[in-house]
């Protein structure tokens, strides 16, 4: 790793004090010079204190603000204090630090400001979601495909890896809630060079996953009208940052 | 034709409303920015309601020939939909201002603590 690029993980966290322990000792143990954010969306529970025994900065948000309100939040931290790259690890446990170089590999290259984490770039990868959630992720990939022009195959992960371009347009815009898919979109249209890499994830450590059944409904319908006006909006060409 | 007791109670609702708008203003419960459509809304009833020949008129246009008080209801609902509409973008303006802040709340409070405690 190279210690003098500064970079930052931002991780998310609701509700996560049986994971998010676990999480930053992961990160630092794979990379003690990743500085840890940790996002507190006004858990209930003692996540905070937690995260901030185990080292960790922690934002603390006044009320809950929803998953992409509370990455935003992390990558406007990284902006305001000028980290080189951010990577995001969501606060369950479900990516591990071990699989940080794959995502960073293409931003510490210069070869790319996204780096989506995909379970589904090659075919027979360990990742066998059930049948309906395989379904809805397919169908999202496949809308951003063809919107975005760029074959993207998981644009529901949430291990990504931002260049300096890339935290600057996410600080900027993120949707609020249910994030992931409309980045993606937005990214594309604003130029930035997005490339997925394929990795492996964990069954959750501790909790529950956000997407109930019954949220499912609104998630697939909210995306789908999100990415509808997304791909109707015009969106400033970034300029990249020079190297 | 419209009924004259449907004018005359039509009349006494919009003035009702417009009445209740200002009050409302006045004891600074409602901002004038939010009173406006509230106040169309009434004068365009109580103009309708009064002004009988009018009111048959729009009916007229609108294809409504069997009961010309039915386009008062049609405009009344106009209104309040507009209102309606008009209040869910100011809640959505606040919704992502509201955002913004608690940001903004929790970066400002990791950076004073953070001063407060140079030494970690």
């Amino acid at each position: 790793m190279n210690n003098a690029r500064r970079l930052v993980a931002i991780v998310p966290a609701w509700n996560e004090s049986g994971a998010i322990g676990g999480v930053v000792d992961e990160i630092k143990q794979f990379d003690p010079s990743i500085d840890v954010v940790v996002i507190d969306d006004c858990s209930r529970d003692d996540t905070a204190h937690v995260a901030e025994s185990r080292g960790a900065t922690v934002l603390r948000l006044p009320f809950n603000v929803g998953i992409g309100g509370a990455v935003q939040t992390g990558i406007r931290y990284a902006r305001d204090e000028g980290y080189e790259i951010a990577v995001r690890l969501d606060g369950d446990g479900q990516h591990a630090a071990s699989e940080l170089p794959k995502i960073l590999a293409p931003v510490e290259a210069g070869d790319a400001d996204l780096v989506i984490g995909s379970r589904f770039v090659e075919a027979g990868g360990a990742y066998r979601p059930p049948l309906a959630r395989r379904i809805g992720i397919g169908v999202f990939a496949r809308l951003v495909s063809i919107l975005g022009g760029q074959r993207v195959t998981d644009t529901t992960s949430g291990f990504v890896a931002l260049d300096r371009a890339g935290i600057e347009l996410f600080a900027t815009q993120f949707p609020h809630d249910y994030p992931e898919v409309e980045a993606t979109l937005v990214a594309l249209r604003s130029g930035l060079r997005v490339k997925q890499v394929q990795v492996d994830m964990r069954e959750r450590v501790a909790g529950a996953s956000s997407i109930t059944f019954v949220r499912s409904l609104y998630y697939i319908v909210k995306v789908m009208l999100a990415l509808l006006v997304a791909s109707l909006r015009r969106y400033p060409r970034l300029e990249r940052a020079s190297r | 034709m419209t009924p004259v007791r449907v004018s005359i109670v039509g009349a006494i609702a919009s003035v009702l409303l417009i009445l209740v708008v200002l009050e409302l203003v006045r004891g600074r419960r409602l901002k004038e920015r939010y009173a406006l459509l509230w106040l169309a809304t009434g004068v365009v009833l109580l103009v309708l309601s009064i002004w009988r020949d009018g009111l048959n008129t729009i009916a007229g246009w609108a294809g409504v020939t069997s009961y010309p008080p039915a386009v008062l209801f049609a405009v009344a609902t106009l209104f309040i939909l507009l209102v309606l509409l008009h209040y869910s973008t100011v809640i959505s303006k606040l919704t992502d201002e509201n955002v913004d802040l608690a940001q903004r709340v929790a970066l400002l409070e990791e950076r004073v603590s953070r001063l407060r405690s140079p030494a970690d």
